[in-house]
């Protein structure tokens, strides 16, 4: 009696779900495929969030569904249903999902595809990623001003460019803040995994580092340090984490993809949409900067405000020379600017970061 | 009071009908689930198990990634069967597989840009003998240091990821690649590429070796008298002693054969579908496949079966997600469901069930 009943209620959920649309139009398809689980608190939680907004801001216009946790070696057939589906345009949040999409996208000339964090792109394929350098300088400030043991840490996944980027510009711009400061980094080999970021956020608060930079997908970092009670200070990463503040989160980059998404369907209802790669930071808005923090003393939080104004105007670059690599030979001359080029294949790390990429 | 009784023979009937039984059942559980979810079951049942069969829309594509997805089970819980039935437990198929995988890619990386037609089955080859080194170390750990062969070959697993990270951030890192980790794309070099016997079917070379690889277990466990020694030392280890099996080769074999079979898939598998070797390469293929093993009773034929099925609950649970915006943890559930299921229908094969009575305290 009891499932009959449940089943009798689901079909009428089931038929009133599907009977919008009365006047004929047809709604706009557009699929998201995430590589972590919805709701990681992170990375693919923030483009799910701003996956959900761009479906509110089209209403019914929009028919919008997504599927999370796909595997990058999975994903190319998971696009491929997706564009058998009907679907108009398929983002895809993953660095991993470049090579499967572009096979996807080859097959399906009709669909538009959309990847995240990767380089390549097909008459049919764009590619978008966002300059979090920038919020990294920004952060990196904070640490090297906030750190007493003049120890903080940096918790990265994997030594792709997106993240030798982030760690050399926070490594930099600690530096400039306080030129005593030492950054330990440690290599986790995945995006998502909450014990094991929470594990080197305990053994980094072991070793004294009382400031930790994470570049992984999770809250694990700053619950650790929340947890441990100590002046521990962190960031929030991807999403705001606003949930930490004041302490220990100090401020936080915050990935703002609403706007472009909500810029690409419009493009595909208008017609308009045509392939491209777009790199965009601070000033337009896709990197977002978390409030800062009442812990942080007056005089840090209006440095970090002054050094975010001069990216947003364009009148500083956070790779700016002069800058040695690793391995002390010359990158950037004095006064030079590091070229889009050169950033976006990053594959190393500037002078004095004591890191050893994995080799 | 309800009591269980051991059975002193498996009952047959229940044997035979069991998986037919728990996929009923999970049918049914599982559509009230769905039906809990707010999607229509039948509707959802229809999209799992016949849309990706036949439906117009999908089927032309989904068919032949069916045979793609279960190629690969098949291939690897074949080799665990003889191990499970001899009572050598190789949990770690994942770690070989990923082993296999990046000694059949090493080659044709190697060997890169060279077009020659050794270079295929060299990659064969190579995956094999990568999957069957890494089975080997907790096989020799068992035999020489009697060291629990299920928690080192599960642990390697984990080692063998970091073996893979490392291979695709560094030295199988495709040099022309920005800097970004990952190897050449395979399919895109004619040499190495595992392409499609015949275009359009789904069916390349992993999936001609998975049905090779059911024929000869078939062969193996009834004609050949290792088979027979396998199936010995799983049901009576002491009677097979004495019949002078010696357990430590049969370690080895086990865990050779599925290490060896697991590491083919590995390779099948990234000069095929996957095309790279890739830091999140490997899918827990090597896991699935133990779930493939027992559903398919440790049969050659039945595994043969049931991997087509595990195929077709992950390619309909696609569907489903794309069509009717269930969530994956519904459908992961789903096919939880199933194994419990059979394992809960083994449990009338092996015991009777009875009614009243006094539990002696």
């Amino acid at each position: 009696m009891k499932l009959k009943s449940m089943i009798a209620g689901a079909m009428i959920a089931a038929v009133a779900g599907f009977s919008a649309y009365a006047d004929g139009h047809e709604p706009t398809k557009v699929a998201f495929v995430y590589v972590g689980p919805k709701d990681d608190g992170g990375w693919s939680q923030q483009h799910h969030a701003m996956a959900t907004e761009m479906a509110e801001h089209f209403g019914d216009a929009v028919e919008f569904s997504y599927l999370d946790a796909v595997p990058e070696a999975e994903s190319e057939r998971v696009f491929t249903q997706l564009a058998l589906a009907g679907n108009d345009i398929i983002f895809g949040t993953s660095f991993g999902y470049m090579d499967p999409m572009l096979a996807a996208a080859a097959r399906f000339p009709d669909v538009k595809f959309e990847h995240a964090t990767g380089y390549k792109t097909s008459d049919n394929m764009s590619n978008y990623g966002a300059r979090f350098y920038e919020g990294r300088a920004i952060m990196g400030h904070i640490a090297g001003r906030m750190t007493e043991t003049n120890k903080i840490g940096y918790i990265a996944s994997f030594p792709v460019p997106e993240v030798l980027r982030g760690m050399s510009s926070a490594y930099v711009h600690a530096k400039k803040a306080n030129p005593d400061v030492e950054m330990t980094v440690v290599w986790l080999n995945t995006w998502f995994d909450p014990p094991k970021e929470a594990d080197a956020t305990q053994a980094m608060i072991d070793q004294g580092i009382d400031v930790v930079l994470a570049h992984t997908d999770s809250i694990a970092p700053l619950q650790t340090i929340q947890a441990s009670g100590q002046r521990v200070f962190g960031f929030g990463q991807a999403a705001d984490m606003i949930q930490f503040a004041p302490a220990p989160r100090l401020s936080s980059i915050i990935d703002n993809w609403a706007p472009y998404y909500i810029a690409r369907v419009q493009a595909v209802k208008d017609g308009t949409w045509e392939s491209a790669a777009t790199w965009h930071g601070i000033e337009e808005e896709m990197v977002g900067i978390g409030a800062f923090s009442e812990a942080l003393p007056e005089d840090v939080r209006a440095e970090a405000q002054a050094l975010m104004e001069s990216i947003v105007s364009g009148e500083y670059h956070p790779f700016t020379g002069p800058l040695n690599k690793q391995d002390g030979s010359a990158w950037l001359a004095d006064g030079e600017v590091a070229n889009v080029g050169d950033l976006l294949g990053m594959g190393f790390v500037v002078e004095g970061l004591d890191v050893e990429i994995p080799n | 009071m309800i009591r269980l009784e051991r059975r002193s023979e498996p009952n047959r009937l229940f044997a035979g009908i069991t998986p037919v039984l728990a996929v009923v059942a999970t049918m049914i559980a599982g559509g009230a689930m769905f039906a809990a979810l707010g999607a229509d079951p039948f509707v959802t049942i229809r999209t799992i198990f016949w849309d990706p069969l036949f439906s117009e829309q999908f089927a032309s594509y989904s068919r032949p990634q069916l045979l793609v997805k279960a190629g690969p089970l098949i291939l690897i819980a074949i080799g665990l069967s003889l191990g499970f039935r001899a009572g050598v437990w190789n949990i770690g198929a994942e770690g070989q597989y990923i082993m296999g995988a990046i000694a059949g890619a090493a080659v044709a990386l190697a060997a890169y840009p060279l077009e020659a037609v050794w270079i295929f089955p060299a990659m064969i080859l190579a995956g094999a003998i990568g999957g069957w080194a890494w089975a080997m170390i907790p096989a020799i750990l068992r035999t020489r240091f009697n060291t629990n062969e299920i928690l080192v070959s599960l642990l390697l697993v984990y080692v063998a990821e970091q073996v893979l990270a490392s291979a695709s951030t560094s030295w199988l890192r495709n040099p022309e690649g920005a800097g970004f980790p990952g190897s050449r794309n395979l399919a895109q070099y004619p040499s190495a590429a595992n392409n499609e016997i015949i275009a359009g079917t789904g069916m390349h070379w992993g999936v001609a070796a998975a049905f090779i690889a059911v024929i000869a277990a078939y062969v193996l466990l009834s004609r050949h008298i290792l088979g027979f020694n396998i199936r010995l030392a799983g049901q009576a280890p002491r009677a097979a002693r004495f019949a002078g099996v010696s357990p430590n080769r049969l370690v080895l074999i086990c865990f050779g054969a599925s290490g060896a079979l697991a590491g083919l898939a590995g390779l099948y598998e990234v000069a095929g579908p996957a095309r790279q070797i890739s830091i999140d390469f490997n899918v827990g293929y090597g896991f699935t496949a133990i779930i493939v093993a027992f559903l398919g009773r440790l049969h050659p034929v039945g595994i043969l079966f049931a991997g087509l099925l595990m195929g077709l609950t992950y390619i309909g649970g696609e569907l489903a997600q794309i069509m009717l915006g269930l969530p994956a943890a519904a459908i992961q559930s789903f096919q939880g469901m199933l194994l419990f299921f059979l394992l809960a229908g083994d449990v009338f094969t092996n015991f009777r069930v009875r009614f009243g009575g006094r539990v002696a305290a």
